[in-house]
């Protein structure tokens, strides 16, 4: 078997989820090939190299592909993937994007979100917002497939040796172009792959009151998150939204402030490792869900954590 | 300009899923069915489309059984001119599903066609990209703005980290992010008329489609539950606990 793994980058670095997606690819097994598609892309194309467990990097380096634009990206797997056994990439919205376009090329079905690798053509997802676990059996000839990076713990960054292939192909379907983008700029770590993420819900009134989360954030070394009720109440924009719709996130600590625990919420954070939930409502349910509980008037909880851990940090 | 809306029946958002004993899937037996919320939004942007005399007609399409025309009528009653509904029983996966609709396509030559980004049953995420794909359209996915302007529309799109904005020729396929409106109620008079608007049935055969999933599913469980923990008492035992019984700080 040989896979193709499609690499998750901004053209500037690689992003965690593609070491996520390579240890599915080793789970599935067979020679794993690194898909590097972007415009100057040199330095993720040697990066991508040194991931544990990579045989050979393929550099796709071309305007056409500098703001991966589905049309161009579709039609570019497409052709190189038919001689793989399985095409994986992230379930980010890069890849949710692009890929049902390569199954569609390929006259091949799609399994997407996949959290587990039951064998070379089983795979489990969940369905209905996470209340459902599906185990799945592809039976077309190349699997192409989405990973949610959240079910794989990420193979090692370095360490690796593979070697890299220039490739000539640029496809350039004609079809779309880029305007432009706003871009939340932030020195926090990414929310989808960081280690802590302390989030807020409707319980933080607004979004001003999101700066003390951001102040723990900084001393923990966290992401900040909301839940879908702050997003919809304007308090923060919808990127930093966890749950169904949002971000699936599964960091080591999660720290949900004056959130309630709507399911959709839950489905996007309770693989956490260990989740602290902050509410004032002790029947919330997402006292359910959580390993410590603080039944507290936020407003007065939120400083009070900070100097607690301004003392032990 | 002709726009195409496609829904899908699903079970309402407000169910409580539960996984069948026997493991072979989720009950849907007497359990409410709704529109798929994703796919409500894209009505309404059609709607709001014909509103501002960008859109000339409306024709809402939905694959499968018999009762799936309810789903339909609602989208009549919410502004939609005109329904069709591929009649089946069978499952319907994503590729099946975007073949079906390709076919519409070709006969009514819509200028846009949105559907929602994905439907909360299957959480798939892959319908409106395939039938792009194989339509040979340019598709705006998640999309919280939508602007025609002349032969391309700029769609605006939630991606990670922020927005991301791309131009499309037309005709082109827009999927639906929760953002991009608030959907309408439908009012009972709306309702009413909606019942005289023509609706089409077909079947996947006559659009010359069929019906071969290439995805089977071995069996559907709930998830493993997490255990309530403990509550502490204040926020200096909180602190405590993370950092000597979790380890986590």
């Amino acid at each position: 078997m040989s896979i193709l793994v499609i690499a998750e980058h901004d053209n500037s670095s690689l992003k965690q989820a593609t070491l996520n997606v390579v240890a599915a690819a080793k789970a599935i097994g067979g020679d794993i090939d690194v898909l590097v598609a972007g415009e100057n892309v040199g330095a993720i194309a040697e990066a991508a190299a040194k991931a544990e467990g990579v045989t050979k990097v393929l550099v796709a380096d071309n305007a056409v592909y500098g703001h991966f634009l589905a049309e161009n990206l579709g039609e570019l797997v497409a052709e190189i993937g038919k001689g793989y056994s399985h095409i994986l990439t992230s379930a980010g919205t890069t890849g949710k994007d692009f890929m049902p376009r390569v199954a569609a090329l390929l006259d091949v079905a799609q399994v997407s979100d996949i959290i587990r690798v039951e064998s070379a053509d089983t795979f489990v997802r969940p369905i209905y917002a996470g209340n459902a676990i599906a185990t799945v059996k592809a039976s077309d000839s190349i699997k192409v497939i989405t990973v949610r990076p959240t079910g794989f713990d990420p193979v090692a960054a370095e360490g690796g040796s593979a070697s890299v292939e220039q490739l000539d192909v640029v496809k350039d379907a004609g079809l779309s172009s880029f305007v432009g983008e706003e871009k939340a700029v932030s020195d926090r770590p990414d929310l989808a792959s960081a280690g802590i993420v302390i989030s807020g819900g409707r319980g933080m009134q607004n979004g001003d009151n999101f700066k003390m989360l951001e102040q723990v954030a900084d001393l923990m070394g966290a992401a900040v998150g909301a839940s879908r009720a702050a997003v919809d109440a304007g308090f923060v924009p919808n990127d930093m939204q966890v749950g169904q719709t949002g971000k699936i996130v599964a960091p080591q600590l999660y720290v949900a402030v004056g959130i309630s625990g709507a399911i959709q919420h839950l489905a996007g954070m309770s693989d956490s490792k260990v989740i602290v939930a902050i509410n004032k409502d002790e029947e919330a349910p997402i006292f359910q869900v959580a390993d410590y509980g603080l039944v507290a008037d936020l407003f007065e909880a939120v400083p009070q954590f900070e100097e607690e851990l301004k003392k032990v940090l | 300009m002709k726009v195409l809306v496609a829904v899908k029946r699903v079970i309402d958002y407000n169910v409580k899923v539960r996984v069948k004993p026997d493991n072979t899937g989720v009950d849907l037996a007497n359990v409410k069915m709704a529109m798929n919320p994703f796919c409500e939004i894209a009505v309404e942007e059609a709607v709001r489309l014909k509103e501002k005399g960008v859109a000339s007609e409306i024709v809402v399409v939905s694959i499968g059984p018999k009762a799936a025309q309810e789903q339909i009528r609602t989208a009549l009653a919410l502004g939609a001119d005109r329904g069709i509904h591929i009649e089946t029983d069978e499952e319907v996966q994503s590729l099946e599903a975007a073949k079906l609709l390709k076919a519409v396509v070709e006969k009514e030559e819509p200028k846009l066609v949105i559907l929602g980004k994905q439907s909360i049953d299957s959480d798939n995420n892959q319908t409106g990209q395939m039938l792009a794909a194989l339509t040979g359209m340019g598709q705006g996915t998640f999309a919280s703005e939508v602007v025609v302007d002349g032969e391309k529309v700029n769609v605006t799109r939630e991606v990670d980290g922020g927005l991301m904005t791309v131009a499309l020729n037309l005709p082109a396929v827009v999927t639906t992010d929760l953002r991009l409106n608030e959907p309408r109620y439908a009012s009972l008079p709306n309702i009413m008329k909606a019942k005289k608007k023509p609706l089409d049935a077909m079947s996947p055969a006559d659009l010359g489609v069929e019906i071969t999933p290439r995805l089977s599913t071995l069996k559907v469980e709930a998830p493993a539950s997490r255990q309530a923990g403990v509550k502490v008492a204040d926020v200096a035992e909180l602190v405590d606990k993370l950092k000597n019984e979790a380890k986590v700080i």
